[in-house]
Formats: C-alpha cells, structure tokens, sequence
C-alpha cells in the first residue's frame, strides 16, 4: 500500500475505531471496517493457512500453488497467508471468498488438490469432500449444501473468544486486528483507569492463571503493583515447551496483537514500563510474526513513550528461549533471562516481590494474556459468566493423540472431557478404544475412560487427583502401553530436570533406571539385574512420594506424576510387566515372544533369511517355528511376514 | 520485629526476615545440612535441611525458607527423616563404595549423613559412567564421581574468590562441576587457593599429595632432608592435637618434625623478615619516584596469580620480591647448608604450608636448583605425624638448635591478612627514620574483617594502606583502582578470607573458634617478642653481609626477585 | 561477531544467550575460541559461559552436517513410533542421535517438539518439514539426500 494510503488508513484506525469506545460506528466508517476485515470483498480472496502446521503439512507448496493458478488463470486475486484456525488435522487448509458470497473453508488442500478446489470454487462446482463448510455471515449469500462451519463437531462445542481471530485475519495485519476491536481496551485501560482499578478488574473476573498454576491473575498483579520498585517488569512467557502442546504458537501464529494489547494492559496494571516476550527459540515463525507486531504496534503509537497521550511508557523486547523444559517455570525462567543457567530458585520470595535482577515481576502465559483484552472490553461479570463455580472463563487446548480430528480449541470451562473427546475429536482414529487421556504434559496424568466424565474444572480435577497443566490434551487408544508411556515422561522429564535439587536430579533419574529395568529383556539379565528390578519396583512409589514432597520446583514436584498416575489407574499393567513379564500392547518390544501361526505360514523362508539370530527354523513351503530360547524379540520376522503368520504375546 | 512460631510443639520467638535453619541454630535443634555454607548465598539445592511446615503442601528447605508468624514446624517428623534418608540414599546410589581408601575418610560429610540417619545398605543401584580423574593442576585434584553437586565449591570460587574457575556444566542427570571445554584445572582462571577443598563436603576435591613423595625423601640415605614451616602452622598443630598454643608448641613441633626424619628445620619467618627488608627498600624507591603506586604484595601466590590472569596490566605495582616460602628455600640450599658444606642437590627441602596454591609456586620456580622440592599442607603434616606413630603427649620440647630460627615478630605475623601490611610499616618506618614506628601495633590491620584500611603517618608523610582478604574482595578493590581511586600507597591482599590462618591447607571445617585461636596465637608472639621490626633481626645483619648485598641492590634480585621462574601454565 | 558485540556493546551478562545464539546462527556452532572471546567481552569467566552453554539444548558445539536430520520427540510423535523412525535413520546413517556422520553428510538429532502434533510423526530436514511417513519414504529420502549431495 502507498505510504498515503498507510497513514490515512492509520489515522482512520486510530480517530474512528480505537478512541471510539462506544462501538457505535456510522455507516462509511462500518463499511470501510468491513472491507478492512476482508468481509466485504471486491475480488476474489484466497486465504491460506501458513502456520507451522500448516507449512509442516505442506502448505507453502499449496501457496505456490495458487499464485501459479492465479496467475495462469489472470485472475484478479488477492492472496493471504493466515495463521490456523485450530484444526490442525485439516490442514493445509484454504479459505476462499468471492464477492458477495460467504467465505469458504477446505480442508486438507494439498498442491496437488489445490487446483481442483480452486476450480470448483470459481466454477461454482463444490465438491463436498474437501469443503470443511462456510462462515456465517450475515448480508452475503450462502453456498447452498455447505454447512456452516461453527455448526460442525469440531466447532460447534467450542467458545471462541481467544481464538477469534485464528486463521481468519491476517497476523501481521494490525489493520485488520484494529478493524474487529483490537486495542480498544488497551485505550481504555490508559485513558480511563488507575493501575490498581485494572487488578481489580481482573480479580474481580477471577481469572486464574493458564499455565498450570492456576494462580489468580488479578492478586498477582497487585502484589507487583503494591510492591515499591522504580523498575518493574511484565514476562510474558511463551517457552512453551511441553512435548504435545501448541496452544501457545498458535496464537502467536494466527493473532500476534491481541497478546500484545494484554501484555500492555498488564504492563500498565503493574506499573511497569519494559516488558519481554520469552519465546521459544525453535518456534522462529512466531517470532518472525512478534518483531512484525511490535513494529506495527510502535507505529500505531501502541508502544512506546507516552501512549495515547497518557503518560505511560511502555517498550516490548522478545527474547528467545535457548531450549530448556524447566524455564517454563517462572523462577527458571528469570534465570534464563538474567543471562544463566535456567535453575529455578526457592520461593518466597515470589517473583511478583522480587523477579528479575531483583525487581518485582510478573509472569503471565501466552493465553492468560490473551484473555486480557477480552475481559477489558466486555467487563469481568461477562467472563464471570462463563464456565463453572471455581473456574471461569474458557480453556485451550491442544488436542493430539491418536483422535480422529486434532488440532487447538477453546471450550468453556465446565465442558466434560468425553465429550470433547467424541465430539470435538470425533473419537478415537480407526476405530479403537480409548485407553486414557493424557492431561497436562509430561508431568501430568492419564485420566481412564471411567473419570472423564469429570468436568474442565480446577476444583473437580484435583478430586480425582488430576491437574489441569497447561493444556496438552493427547488421547490415547487401546494400543498404548502406559508402562512405556510412563517411561517416556520420566526420560524426558529427567533429561529435562535442570540438575540443582537432589531429589529431582537423582530421583528422576533412578525412577527411570526402575522403569527400564521393568521393561528390559528378561533373558539378558543378569541376577543381579532382576533383583534390582524387583528392589526397584518395591521403591518405586515412595521414591515418587520423597520426590514430590521435597523437590525445590514445580517440575520436580509433579515429576513423578506420570508414574504414580498410571499406578493409580493402571496399576495391573505395571503388574504384568513386572511379574508376568509382558506388555499386552506389544509396545514395550523387549517383552515380545514371537510365534508362528501354522495356519497362516507357507513357509515362504523369508522370516528364515531375515532372522540375525538364525532363531527361525523351518522346510521351504512347510510352516516354520521360532525357538523361544534364541529369539531376542527385535520383530524383524513380523515385520517382513507377508501373510499376518507371525504373532506375539 | 518478634514474632512467635512453634516449632515441635515449642513456641519460640523470631525475627522477621530470618531463615527457618537460624531459628532451629539459635535453639539448638539440629537439622543436616549439606549445600548450606553460613558463608555463602543458600540455594536450597539439597533438600537435606527439609522440614514439614504446617498447612504447606510440599517440605521446605530451612536454610532458604523464611519465617512467618505461626508457622507450625516439624523439624524430625517421620515424613521429614523418611524424605532426607531417601535424599542420601539417592546420593549414596552414584558414589563410589570406596570410603576407606578416601582422603576424606572420616571427615566426609556424606559418610556423616548416612549415619546420622542410619543408613545400612545401598538402596539404589545405577551405573555411573567412569568419568576422568582432574589431575592437571599441581596443586588440587578433581574426582567427579565423588562429587554430590551441593556446588559449595563453585559457590565459594565465585562468591569468595570471585574467579569462578569451576562452576556447573550440562544439565539433569548430567550436571557436573567443571571447567570449560573439560580442559583441565589447570588451563583455567584457578588460582589454586583450594578454598574449594575446604568447602567440599566429600572427597571430590582434594589436594594433590606430595607426602608420598616426601617419605621417600626422607628415606633416602644420599638426601638431605629439611623442613620449613609457615608461622601458622605450631598453632594449627596445636589445635588438631589438643595441645596448648604457647611458646613450647613451637619446640614440639621442633621435635615432632626431627623425630619424622627431618635433619633441620627452619620457621619461614627469617624469610619473611627479608622480604619486609627488601619491600622496605623498593617502596620508598617507589614512593620517591612515585612510580608504581600502590604496590601490592606478593607474597601469596593465588593472588600474583589472579593478577597475572585478570589484571596484567597491575603486573608492575607487584612487588617483585619472592614470597618468603621460595627466599627461605633458596637461603637453606644456598647458603645455610652450603656453609655446612651439603651440596645443595643433595639437600631435599619440604615446607609445610597452611595453604595449596604454595604447592603449584614450588613447582613453577624450579629453574636451576629450585629452592623448595615439595610442599605438604598442614593437613598432610598431620597425616605423616600419625603415619609415623609420633605422640605429642609424650614428646619433650627441642630447643631451638639454629641461629637460622631467628626471627622478629613482623615476619610471623605474615600468618595473618594485614600482619605482613602492618610488619611492612614497621620496616618502612624504621628504615626512613631509623625510629621505631610508634604505635608499633596497628590496630586498624587487625582483626578478621576483610577490608582493613589505616593511615600512617611515616617521616611526616601520610601513607595509605589496605589489607584485603578474600580474593572476590580483593576485586572490588581493583576495580576502584581501575576507576580512578589513586590515593593508596600500599595494598597487601591475601587470597583467602582472613589470610593463611584460614587457608585451603588448613583443616577441614575450622570453624570462628579455630580462626580466633590461630589469629591469638599471632598476635600473642608479637607481644612476647623482643624484636618487632625485620632490620632488627641479628640474623638479618649476618645474611646480608655474608650472602646478601644491600636491599633493593642488583646482587639481591638475581637472588630473591621473581621473574626467573617459569611462567605458569594458563 | 565484532558486529554482534558492537550490537550487544553493553557488558551486561543478561545479553550471554543473545550473543551466543547469534554466534551460532553465524558460524552453526561453539567453540572454545568463541566462548573465549565472549568471555573478554562481556567479563564472564569461560567456565561459567560454558556451563550455560551446556544447559540449553539449543547449542552445540560440533559442526552440523549438509543434512542436518530432526526428528521429533514430543508425545504424540512418540505415540506414533517416531522412535522406531530414530531407530531406523540411525541404522540407515550409522550414527547416533546427537552425532554427525563420519563424512560429514548428516547429522541427526532429536528435539522435544516441533509443534506439529496433528501431523506426527514429523521429521524436518534442513528447513524441509516431512510428516506421517513410512520407513520405506526414510531411506528413500535418506538416499536421494546422500546421491545429491556427491
């Protein structure tokens, strides 16, 4: 756009839309926020989805793709890379609007699919298969036999607030985010209300913090606030590291300003001029997208000296995490920032009274943030009115796993997990059952079918023993081996454990060694092995107990969840492993006897071949036989059987 | 402000802003503690000092935890002595089974929590993968698999000596102390003042022996061997055998080392009153030529060290005058023994140091002839005293049999941070006004604060003097030099907090009663001491016309200045 | 890196991480030159450098392969076998995960999560993402890679 064009466009924003606090606007000003929006357009306009998800599934072939149709085709289009939508399984996923008609949404449009919908789209040729469904949007004319797009299982549970803007609007498009209400509250915030009325605001809503924790956000800003210091500092941490979460990205992804305008307003509320975004240092598109935002924001007179006039002075810097899990925890995180190793310190006293270099500082997560602006525009009795008696509001949640549909949502809190699980997830893929679902990371817990009825509730959760985490959600189906599952956590976890408390170091580590010696071949151990593994089994819970009652962080206290979880729910498969010495799942591999069906094997000599322990014997075109005795269970015979012959216990 | 809480069902009064471990100190309720040093910044690293407050979720560490009104404490519940004894058993489960071949057999703190809490048996079994013994360095040894990473040592190497030369690497399970790139000790900022020796709980930090060495010596028929001590070593001898530390400790010290097998032995002091004499001389050159100011001292090698590393550019205000240890060996070899007519290859000198960084000076001033052949630490000492079955209680006190034993007081009380500064003074005094310096004690330089400033008048010139102790303090110091301070004359620092008397070479966990007592036994000799002032010493008159030219003169700094040995490794 | 200490002038040890990372966007690595130098810049003893060096994933201090092989960890990966994905390119490579190969082609390493969860199991190659393949696509990429860069 001319430079012009850019300052006229700017002023317009700033004059009509964001100092108008009533939201009460005149015709041309709406008709001009529409065309803004892109939700009246006067050509064609292709939306693609280049989140990483989307970029990880293909879609900047997709994006080629369509500007070489495009311009085969000479047609008048616009292109826009948006961030997702949520529906990560669904992408690549590509939007399409044509002037005076409703915007649509397909699904898992590849380059090679990509021409095929375009054409069907400007040929006014549907095909249903890929057509996820359309927007609703009032004044344009629908696309008959489309469903709505908030009406399909994936939507139609869901409260979007926070991700009300992902993968509709562009992120790096400030215009568009101002265009739909954004900064309104930041505006309000700084013109009409003294820091602590802010806190209260927030208290009053009673927001609790999103990163597990589930500290109210509120009080911890007053506390900051009420803190004397002439520095103060406001973190937003975006380190998102747990394995299986995403939530984090996505917003930064699809709606960069809305965590900018919350992490002002807190800013403000806490009376601190420098804030930082910590950002993962692997999630390079995000930061690509936070430097764009910032940039816009300052020029906008968002950010900077005296914003709106009003005497606060705010400057933004991000930072990029350099890859440790424990930085997500808060103290850790200072470190980090401070320029050392990221060991998290004891607390009190809290970071709130004494942060970074000293100064009080607050930490929020990428989505409380995000909450913010939400609860300045509409007022706290509105998020109040969401969700249950101890929590409020609505809830992401990356959805992963082994579920039909996968991807990020934001439901109420209150909503039962089953029925996200059969409804937003449309179950469990290829039709298996659904063993557990793993809440909260990797030191969170397996929840068993029987409790999901249990609703998204701080309070409810910890009734049976769970803990909301940050938001990881990944489903797990019947073939799931929660031994080897439980392992994989503990192995993170103790790789991940920063090394400074003993309990954590140590403990994690031992809880490992316990675990591999319950799932190691029994034929290659030693005696002196099995009765390590047989002490190792009777220590296992109160080493996990001694862990969590004395490590110095977060991360060691909930470390040896995983384990004690799955003993809770799933204790007999702990048990078959241990004194049966098998994992029905077939997961953990060391615990694998092969056999041979006699009545599926002709003898086609190849497991014979295959075999490095020559284990296999067995005349050409007659069934063949293992012997037990030399087999190792490497699988190899399994996995070159053509005919299913080859089974194990 | 008071507040009460209660801790195992007693109300008990405390200050705001305290840590939970100084209430339960204050009372007399024991907790373990193992990260914790009173000297250093708490981390709460351990867990060892957990205690179960009421109404908190989790145990909490006493040492970083502070109080708060009604707190209810349980310091030795059943959760609480199951979650340490858990702790050390965790410990137990990486440490090599190998106490009785350990240097710290007996005074490892490990070996102490296990039976304090009554552990019997090797709970946890893990694989520990063979990590390399640090054996680069002359004076300290690294053994990681005994280290429990409480970080005692990096914690003092950064907070109290301010180099950092070791300091945790990786992270997890995987944590080690260490150094970069695991190039070794030696090639990094270590000063060698084995500070960290002393803080180490186990025995994962050690001196590096040179006993094996010196018994050998001692039996070799065609060898000479002769002993020289610091003036801080009767006293420390005193204390680790419960003796009283008076005048005869330093006579059964004499015997002590002559029934070991030592055919002489000398108090480095002699050598110390040479150094006071020749400093005397090039400070008022110095001064004249306002040149070089302030001058540091050298006599503690840690320190030249640290300047060599950090601060070349400081190199020159140095003195250039050797420290007494190598002055006292090159006497003994070239001219006490020789005068004897012992050829000095023949002569085996071993001195016994309160400090370790001595062991590397030793090794590096060895051009030629070099003067010192091995240097034990008092702790050594003490160890060979035993291996050789020698009983203090029954020994009679040796005369002194030397003139070579005369010294004055100032050279003795080198042992202490400001005793070489405030000796210095005397000399400086005596030597531009042939004037006793009056007061001849310097109350300013005394005592066991870090930072000790005076001004003194000598000749009508007012003098500005600093004695700092502890390196990190020392730091500070230089940095206000860097930034313009320039009104200091001399400046003596000693890299160890309180200087010789708390060294890396003393006993394992001294504590302010011992540091007190050896500080006493100092400052009581300069009282009973007729001389006070190095140019006074008899002996010094002998030396300097029978060996010795004039001080400062060109025949001495071939003999006593620095700059012939060989550079030391960076 | 004259240019990135001009960048970070201020001899603030927060501004550590940011110079090494930039280091080693640069120059792809640490070495004990580099830390030195860092070192003289910002005041911090080599030691401590190193020691937050080691505790980040994020540096390494070996050359990256041509190839530099990311395989993916996070939980929904490892439900869908992305160890036996590991298993397989270290048998196809000879190497380990967090080793290069011996003709410097290829380097493998696992990270904790791409973020690409709905797509598991995820490989990223380079900048180049590949995701839900089969171990029959591994060796064939693995191959092409190895053909093309000879």
């Amino acid at each position: 756009m001319p430079t012009q064009d850019l300052t006229d466009i700017r002023t317009f924003l700033t004059e009509k839309v964001i100092k108008n606090y009533s939201g009460i606007f005149d015709k041309p000003t709406t008709d001009r926020l529409a065309v803004i929006r892109h939700e009246k357009v006067s050509r064609p306009v292709i939306y693609i989805g280049t989140g990483t998800c989307g970029v990880i599934s293909g879609a900047l072939s997709t994006l080629e793709r369509v500007q070489k149709y495009v311009s085969e085709n000479n047609l008048k289009a616009d292109i826009i890379e948006v961030g997702c939508n949520g529906f990560c399984s669904a992408e690549p996923l590509l939007d399409v609007q044509l002037p005076g008609k409703t915007r649509l949404c397909f699904r898992n449009v590849t380059e090679d699919r990509a021409e095929d919908v375009l054409n069907s789209v400007f040929h006014h040729t549907l095909q249903n298969d890929l057509t996820l469904g359309q927007y609703k949007q009032p004044g344009l004319e629908e696309w008959p036999n489309v469903p709505m797009l908030e009406q399909i299982p994936w939507f139609n549970l869901q409260t979007r607030h926070i991700l009300k803007n992902a993968g509709i609007i562009s992120p790096v498009s400030i215009e568009e985010y101002i265009a739909g209400g954004g900064y309104k509250s930041l505006y309000k915030t700084v013109l009409n209300y003294p820091a602590d009325k802010i806190c209260e605001i927030i208290e009053q809503s009673e927001l609790k913090g999103r990163a597990g924790g589930g500290f109210p956000t509120g009080r911890k800003w007053k506390i900051a606030l009420d803190t004397a210091g002439d520095q103060k500092y406001m973190i937003c941490n975006a380190d998102e590291s747990d394995p299986g979460a995403f939530m984090d990205r996505a917003i930064i992804e699809s709606d960069p300003h809305r965590i900018i305008e919350g992490l002002s307003i807190a800013a403000y509320a806490i009376g601190a001029s420098q804030a930082i975004i910590f950002v993962r240092s692997d999630y390079e598109n995000s930061l690509n997208i936070l430097e764009t935002a910032i940039r816009q924001a300052k020029e906008y007179g968002l950010l900077g000296e005296d914003i709106f006039g009003s005497g606060f002075n705010l400057s933004i810097s991000v930072r990029q995490g350099a890859g440790a899990f424990v930085c997500g925890e808060e103290t850790a995180l200072i470190s980090s920032l401070e320029g050392q190793r990221g060991l998290p310190r004891s607390k009190p006293p809290y970071p709130a009274e004494k942060g970074i270099w000293g100064h009080p500082t607050v930490i929020n997560n990428v989505e409380t943030l995000a909450n913010i602006p939400g609860i300045l525009e509409n007022g706290p009795a509105w998020f109040k009115a969401m969700g249950t008696k101890s929590s409020k509001g609505t809830k992401l949640f990356s959805l992963a796993g082994k579920a039909v549909n996968t991807g990020f949502i934001e439901v109420p809190m209150g909503i039962t997990f089953s029925s996200i699980i059969n409804n937003i997830a449309g179950g469990v893929k290829d039709g298996k059952a659904l063993k557990a679902v793993q809440l909260g990371g990797p030191s969170g817990v397996c929840i068993p079918p029987a409790d999901l009825d249990t609703p998204l509730d701080f309070e409810a959760l910890s009734g049976i023993g769970a803990k909301l985490g940050s938001g990881g959600l990944i489903i797990l189906d019947e073939k799931t081996c929660m031994v080897n599952l439980a392992k994989y956590f503990i192995d993170f976890l103790q790789n991940e454990s920063c090394g400074k408390c003993i309990p954590c170091r140590e403990g994690t580590k031992k809880m490992l060694d316990i675990l591999e010696g319950i799932t190691r071949r029994p034929k290659e151990e030693t005696t002196h092995e099995t009765l390590e593994r047989f002490k190792g089994v009777v220590q296992l819970e109160s080493l996990a107990n001694v862990i969590c009652d004395t490590s110095l962080c977060g991360l060691g206290q909930n470390a040896p969840n995983p384990v004690l979880s799955s003993l809770k729910w799933f204790r007999e498969e702990f048990e078959e492993h241990i004194f049966d010495r098998r994992c029905a799942a077939g997961v953990c591999h060391d615990l694998r006897t092969f056999y041979i069906d006699v009545e599926h094997c002709n003898g086609c000599n190849i497991c014979q071949k295959k075999c490095p322990e020559n284990a296999i014997v067995g005349s050409p075109k007659m069934p063949h036989f293992i012997i037990e005795s030399k087999c190792t269970g490497c699988g190899i015979c399994f996995d070159v059987c053509k005919f299913s012959a080859i089974y194990f216990k | 402000m008071l507040l009460t809480i209660e801790i195992n069902e007693q109300q008990v009064s405390a200050k705001r802003g305290e840590t939970i471990l100084t209430v339960l100190n204050r009372i007399g309720v024991k907790v373990p503690t193992l990260c914790y040093l009173s000297s250093l910044s708490p981390t709460g690293a351990c867990r060892m000092c957990v205690v179960e407050v009421e109404g908190l979720p989790h145990l909490v560490p006493a040492c970083s935890h502070q109080v708060e009104e009604w707190m209810q404490i349980h310091t030795h519940s059943p959760r609480v002595l199951k979650a340490r004894k858990n702790i050390v058993e965790l410990l137990l489960a990486n440490h090599p089974d190998d106490c009785l071949y350990c240097d710290r057999n007996g005074t490892c703190e490990l070996q102490g929590l296990s039976e304090e809490l009554q552990i019997r048996e090797r709970k946890y079994i893990s694989r520990q993968k063979p990590v390399q013994i640090d054996k680069a360095c002359p004076s300290i040894q690294r053994d990681p698999a005994k280290c429990v990473l409480c970080g005692r040592c990096s914690r003092v190497c950064k907070e109290i000596i301010g180099v950092a030369a070791i300091d945790s690497v990786g992270r997890g399970s995987n944590t080690r102390i260490g150094t970069s790139y695991n190039r070794g000790l030696n090639f990094n900022a270590c000063v060698k003042c084995g500070q960290c020796i002393i803080a180490c709980p186990t025995g994962a930090l050690t001196e590096r022996k040179s006993l094996p060495q010196v018994i050998e010596a001692l039996g070799d028929p065609g060898l000479y061997p002769v002993v020289q001590f610091s003036p801080t070593v009767p006293a420390a001898i005193a204390e680790e055998f419960g003796l009283k530390s008076n005048k005869d400790i330093l006579n059964l010290l004499r015997y002590a080392l002559k029934r070991i097998g030592f055919r002489q032995s000398f108090d480095i002091s002699l050598a110390s009153d040479i150094n006071l004499t020749e400093e005397a001389a090039i400070f008022l050159e110095r001064l004249q030529g306002n040149k070089n100011l302030p001058m540091f001292t050298s006599c503690c090698p840690a320190w030249v060290r640290y300047i060599d590393i950090f601060h070349p550019q400081f190199s020159p205000k140095l003195s250039p005058v050797k420290s007494p240890q190598q002055i006292m060996g090159t006497l003994i070899k070239k001219y006490i023994t020789s005068s004897a007519g012992i050829k000095p290859e023949k002569v085996f000198v071993v001195s016994v140091m309160p400090c370790t960084a001595k062991k590397a000076e030793a090794e590096y001033d060895s051009e030629g002839i070099r003067p010192v052949d091995a240097v034990i630490t008092v702790r050594e000492l003490v160890r060979l005293i035993g291996l050789l079955g020698i009983d203090f209680d029954k020994l009679e006190p040796e005369p002194n049999d030397t003139a070579f034993n005369m010294s004055s007081s100032s050279g003795r009380l080198f042992g202490i941070s400001g005793g070489h500064l405030e000796g210095l003074m005397r000399s400086i005094n005596f030597l531009s006004t042939g004037q006793d310096l009056n007061p001849g004690k310097i109350n300013e330089l005394r005592g066991l604060k870090p930072r000790k400033e005076a001004k003194i008048r000598i000749n009508k010139i007012p003098l500005n003097v600093i004695a700092v102790s502890g390196l990190a303090n020392a730091i500070e110091l230089m940095d206000e030099i860097e930034n313009g301070r320039d009104n200091i004359h001399i400046v003596e620092v000693m890299a160890c907090v309180n200087g010789c008397i708390n060294g890396g070479g003393m006993k394992i966990g001294s504590d302010e009663k011992n540091l007190k007592a050896r500080m006493k036994a100092l400052y009581d000799a300069d009282e009973e001491e007729m001389v006070k002032v190095a140019h006074k010493n008899p002996v010094l008159t002998e030396l300097y016309e029978k060996f010795l030219s004039k001080p400062n003169s060109p025949g001495n700094q071939e003999i006593l200045w620095k700059g012939n040995s060989k550079s030391q490794e960076l | 890196m004259d240019q990135i200490f001009e960048k970070y002038s201020l001899k603030k040890p927060e501004n550590l991480i940011p110079i090494l990372q930039e280091i080693q966007e640069k120059k792809g690595y640490l070495t004990d030159e580099i830390i030195e130098k860092v070192s003289v810049h910002l005041g911090i003893p080599t030691n401590r450098i190193y020691g937050v060096a080691t505790f980040y994933d994020q540096f390494r201090f070996r050359r990256k392969g041509q190839y530099h092989i990311q395989v993916c960890r996070g939980t929904s990966c490892y439900l869908c076998s992305s160890s036996s994905y590991l298993k397989e390119i270290e048998k196809l490579l000879k190497v380990q995960a967090g080793s290069v190969t011996k003709d410097k082609k290829f380097s493998l390493e696992t990270v904790n999560c791409m973020g690409g969860c709905s797509q598991s199991p995820v490989i990223r190659i380079n900048s180049t993402y590949y995701h839900h393949l089969s171990v029959a696509d591994l060796s064939r990429i693995i191959r092409t890679l190895r053909e093309k860069s000879e």
